[in-house]
């Protein structure tokens, strides 16, 4: 049980995936200049990512690894990633159709977020069981919408504040992105190892 | 030649059962139509006044859900409805377009009764029944009916039709809105 909560602690201040690895920064500048997109944004990424994370060590562990294709591992994942999206795109229409409005182009891009493909492929390298797996991508979506939702309260702030011209727009947004990563580097010695 | 054929099979098998779980998702959630659109019909008032530009109330809904048009333009419907939208919608709301509808009070049609016909076309032209009278019989307006619309007014041939303006009561009267732009010019100028 332990080993579960470290997981979960680690995937989510200490190793958080966009402010210490710096996967998945193409969402964090685009959807985070209003709250409700950068919460529905974050909804949807732990959905899909909890679920890819899963299906992808479903799909490594029972078809890759005994065939000995381990070198489609990225390509196969791709594919799960793309499925999964489109997945919950075509259920989301149905069931939710003003959170699809919101979200609208964002959802085909969670296809291409780095950090959907990162954590599948970092779950093989850690070796990771199912639980683990699944866990492992939960966080890290955690870390992601809580970062971006953080990260959007400090741009609305922002973007009435008296910027000095040269900083308006993407420059102050990347330099408050720098500040918060500093801060997130402070988590480092939370866990051992 | 057997692991680059397992791969090939492997991969192909994949995408094939990833293909038959789509094609199984797009029948099973299938949406009719565009259910935001419904719901947006929903919220409008159902006048078919086209004040807004388009043909019709539901048009306009249609409009504003591919998001050609602002959701502003319903003056039936007023600062209500333009409120229930942005709330549907996620969107900021934002001053009723024609800012002349906006200040001008809100007004409902009055009919001259000593001047009145009865020859009916109003009752026809009106979108909210709120007309009342029959053929060769004097026509009344039920005050809290009227939408004020206007679309009445046109038809009628001896043009005793006119719009009055709703008086101010202890029960109608609001706070004024706050001035906008006086934080950001302030921001600006610090």
């Amino acid at each position: 049980m332990a080993e579960y909560a470290l997981i979960l602690v680690s995937t989510v201040l200490v190793n958080n995936f966009v402010l210490v690895k710096f996967l998945g920064l193409c969402p964090f500048m685009g959807v985070s200049r209003k709250l409700e997109t950068a919460m529905g944004m974050g909804l949807a990424t732990t959905f899909v990512l909890t679920l890819s994370a899963a299906s992808s060590y479903l799909v490594d562990t029972y078809i890759l690894q005994p065939l000995g294709l381990g070198y489609l591992r990225t390509i196969a994942f791709i594919l799960v990633i793309a499925v999964v999206v489109q997945f919950t795109e075509t259920v989301m229409h149905k069931t939710s159709p003003v959170l699809y409005q919101v979200l609208g182009i964002f959802l085909p891009l969670i296809t291409t977020n780095c950090a959907v493909l990162g954590v599948a492929l970092l779950n093989t390298q850690e070796q990771h069981n199912f639980v683990e797996s699944a866990l492992y991508g939960f966080g890290a979506a955690v870390g992601f919408s809580l970062v971006l939702v953080l990260f959007a309260a400090v741009r609305e702030r922002v973007a009435v504040a008296d910027v000095p011209e040269p900083f308006q727009g993407n420059a102050i947004a990347l330099i408050t992105a720098g500040l918060m990563s500093m801060a997130f580097m402070g988590f480092a010695g939370l866990v051992a190892g | 030649m057997l692991a680059v054929l397992s791969a090939v099979l492997t991969l192909t098998l994949l995408s094939v059962l990833f293909g038959l779980l789509l094609g199984w998702a797009a029948v099973r959630f299938r949406v009719e139509g565009d259910p935001i659109v419904d719901q947006i019909d929903a919220l409008l008032p159902q006048t078919q006044c086209g004040q807004c530009g388009f043909a019709g109330c539901r048009p306009y809904a249609e409009a504003i859900a591919s998001g050609e048009a602002e959701i502003n333009r319903c003056p039936p419907g007023g600062e209500t409805t333009m409120i229930a939208l942005a709330d549907l919608l996620g969107r900021d709301p934002v001053p009723l377009e024609d800012q002349e509808a906006a200040a001008k009070p809100k007004a409902v049609a009055h009919i001259i009764e000593t001047e009145c016909i009865g020859c009916t076309l109003c009752i026809q032209a009106c979108p909210v029944d709120a007309i009342v009278g029959a053929a060769k019989q004097m026509h009344t307006v039920i005050e809290d009916e009227c939408t004020g619309c206007e679309l009445c007014v046109p038809p009628c041939p001896v043009e005793c039709i006119v719009m009055q303006p709703i008086k101010e009561t202890p029960e109608t009267w609001r706070w004024p809105y706050p001035e906008p732009g006086i934080w950001q010019k302030e921001v600006r100028h610090a």
